[in-house]
């Protein structure tokens, strides 16, 4: 019966990590419903990008109080990791703070304290965040698609960092022999006093508890990950990894439309030519987008990478100005259809069927698609270089080309660029008469 | 004004340095023209060898592109590269970030390479090489606030020339809370230039034109003929015509230089 605690806890901690490698191999799969877009290039500036960006926080900072904050709960949750790590071995062994015989009093009461400091930091500025949040006015996390779960979301998570801080303090204090022993204890040490009334039966009893509460925390809290916008400590790797390098402003050439223009401007080519023996039938393609399979995987790992920070939005011309536009619902709303289409597939043993809905007009009207100006200031302002602007062009590709449904001006400029070679109704014949005006 | 074109050069043999790529913008518009033709002067005082392709030039496709048309862009893309690869033309200047930008990244990979410039950043070459001088006593003491287009701005990350040259002009160059990568669009990109805005409570250009009201300008200087025209409306629905005017920095120079 010894053992029972440790078998308990390598169940636990199995339970835990298959169950999060399940929904890890279905958000790979997901993505991958994407089309391909080759970004394994230029290796050397991709890792550049993910060390300074994701690794370095470089991006962060440009706002710098949520920024500093957000550092500190990064730091916290990277560095506290080694003591998840032994939390680990001590559970599955039934030791007791190994690393502290391994590493020696000195060492680890230095490790130890630091992680002690960082938990109070990280439990201060996660209420921080909790008031920014819930009490000041900011507007960013007033917007429309903030209600409901992606408002709770935020606060869920705020709530299990102070929590699992909490019991981490708690945990130490409560430990007779590490309070004895007097190294790393910076801040238990004044907590311990708390718990003078109780036995030393008790005392371990608290002990215990929060040690279990706190590993059951952190395994529930990964697989909370998946659910949530906070799957970004994970995904800002490869998302900055995978990032656009080319210039802002460089949309993409649509190789079908390049086959398609060449066949049309080439006087030899004969329209009504039988495909060529032993040719496939190529599939029509379809020209941009209008639901997520339509789009390439880099945008769909973009939607679940996104934390909902909403700096894109903040800064975006159209939505400063009161239009519906907002390139945060843009990632938001390619992440729940991506998921809507994911559970689908699940249901269907493996396989997509039709549901009616899609992407564009179910979850996106074309009046947010029409409003946004391509300025790339939501591109500038992601911290993890999330692109809703390639989003928005392949939906708006999707309702010109598909659909011919582009506002009437828009359709009058085009008609003059095809009919005089510019978006006025001028004659080309004109086009140097500025020359000689003055 | 002598604005030779790549028709004449090729009858006469000869091949111009630089090929000035005018868009439709400072071909048609009223406003931008007067933007071309301040270009033009400063390349002539300059000595540049340059043409333009005249009734050869057709729309980049920008407006089509970003618009949706992709169609629509890549048959003026190959239309036009056709005429300038007819031309062998090598090196292209342009006072418009979009043809800027279109003829600079999304004409390469549809056969057509070209070494091509902003017109603020051709302007500070032809300084760096001696062929230029800025009179810096014409403006002098006017407080100048530069707006970035997004198109050369964030787009392509082309913040300094244009202060560089407005530096040069003996003005108090200030900026606006939101500059360089954190700019505010004008309003005019995406194609919005030629629609109507969505339904909001402000136009774009209106809450563009604050920003720069707020840094007690003079002048706002742009370089693009779509953000003039949208800060020059802007500063009409403010009412401020009278104190602030909005000129493009081509326009800047050609007036600090008497030309």
């Amino acid at each position: 019966m010894q053992y029972l605690p440790n078998i308990i806890f390598a169940l636990a901690l199995a339970l835990g990590l298959s169950f999060f490698v399940m929904n890890i191999r279905k958000l790979f799969r997901n993505i991958k419903l994407g089309k391909e877009v080759n970004r394994t290039d230029k290796k050397p500036e991709r890792l550049k990008n993910m060390m300074m960006i994701a690794l370095g926080q470089s991006k962060m900072v440009k706002r710098p109080f949520s920024g500093a904050l957000h550092i500190i709960v990064y730091v916290g949750f990277i560095i506290i990791n080694i003591e998840v790590l032994e939390i680990i071995i001590d559970g599955l062994f039934g030791t007791h703070r190994v690393f502290q015989g391994l590493l020696g009093n000195g060492i680890y009461g230095f490790l130890i304290g630091v992680f002690e400091v960082l938990a109070v930091l990280v439990f201060v500025a996660v209420i921080v965040f909790w008031l920014r949040r819930n009490i000041s006015n900011i507007k960013r996390f007033l917007s429309k698609e903030m209600k409901g779960w992606p408002k709770n979301d935020g606060n869920y998570i705020l709530y299990f960092e102070m929590v699992l801080m909490t019991l981490f303090l708690v945990m130490n204090a409560t430990d007779a022999s590490f309070q004895q022993a007097g190294v790393g204890n910076t801040i238990s040490q004044f907590i311990a006093p708390l718990f003078d009334g109780f036995s030393p039966e008790g005392l371990h009893t608290i002990e215990r508890t929060a040690w279990w509460i706190h590993i059951l925390g952190i395994l529930v809290f990964l697989n909370y990950l998946y659910y949530s916008k906070h799957l970004h400590i994970l995904l800002a790797f490869p998302n900055t990894y995978f990032a656009n390098l080319n210039p802002k402003g460089q949309f993409t050439n649509l190789d079908s439309v390049t086959t398609e223009v060449k066949l049309m401007m080439d006087p030899d080519a004969d329209p009504y030519a039988a495909p060529a023996e032993g040719a496939e039938e190529a599939i029509p393609e379809k020209f941009g987008a209008s639901d997520v399979a339509d789009l390439n995987w880099v945008q769909l790992l973009n939607a679940y990478t996104c934390t909902e920070c909403g700096r894109c939005t903040s800064s975006c011309p159209a939505n400063l100005t009161g239009k519906e536009l907002s390139p945060r619902k843009i990632m938001m709303d390619t992440r729940d259809r991506l998921e809507e289409v994911g559970r689908n597939i699940d249901a269907n043993k493996g396989v997509f069927v039709d549901d009616g809905k899609q992407l564009l007009n179910d979850y996106i009207s074309p009046e947010e698609l029409w409003a946004c100006t391509s300025c790339n200031a939501c591109v500038e302002e992601c911290p993890v270089n999330i692109d809703p602007l390639s989003i928005i062009m392949d939906m708006r590709r999707y309702l010109v080309m598909e659909e011919s449904a582009a506002p009437q001006e828009l359709n009058m400029m085009m008609t003059n660029i095809e009919n005089n070679g510019a978006p006025w109704q001028y004659n080309q014949q004109d086009r140097l008469n500025w020359a000689n005006e003055e | 004004m002598n604005v030779p074109t790549m028709a004449d050069m090729m009858a006469q043999g000869k091949q111009p340095e630089v090929l000035f790529w005018v868009g439709a913008a400072g071909s048609y518009d009223d406003r931008a023209k007067k933007i071309s033709r301040a270009f033009v002067k400063i390349l002539h005082q300059a000595k540049v060898d340059f043409a333009v392709l005249g009734t050869e030039e057709s729309s980049t496709g920008d407006a089509a592109k970003r618009a949706g048309n992709e169609f629509l862009f890549q048959m003026q893309a190959m239309m036009n590269i056709e005429v300038l690869n007819g031309y062998e033309v090598k090196k292209i200047v342009t006072c418009d970030p979009h043809s800027f930008n279109t003829l600079k990244n999304e004409y390469p990979s549809l056969g057509g390479k070209y070494e091509v410039f902003h017109h603020t950043q051709f302007i500070q070459d032809l300084i760096a090489e001696g062929r230029l001088k800025i009179d810096d006593t014409t403006l002098k003491g006017k407080r100048v606030t530069f707006h970035d287009p997004c198109y050369l701005g964030r787009a392509n990350d082309v913040y300094e020339s244009p202060r560089e040259l407005i530096k040069r002009l003996g003005v108090n160059l200030t900026e606006m809370k939101r500059n360089k990568s954190t700019a505010l669009c004008c309003g005019a990109g995406g194609a919005q230039m030629f629609k109507d805005a969505e339904k909001g409570d402000k136009e774009i250009n209106v809450l563009r034109t604050e920003d720069a009201l707020e840094t007690k300008p003079n002048i706002i200087a742009t370089g693009c003929p779509y953000c003039n025209t949208m800060m020059t409306d802007g500063i009409k629905f403010k009412e401020k015509e009278a104190e602030v005017v909005v000129k493009d920095i081509a326009e800047l120079i050609a007036e600090a230089n008497n030309l």
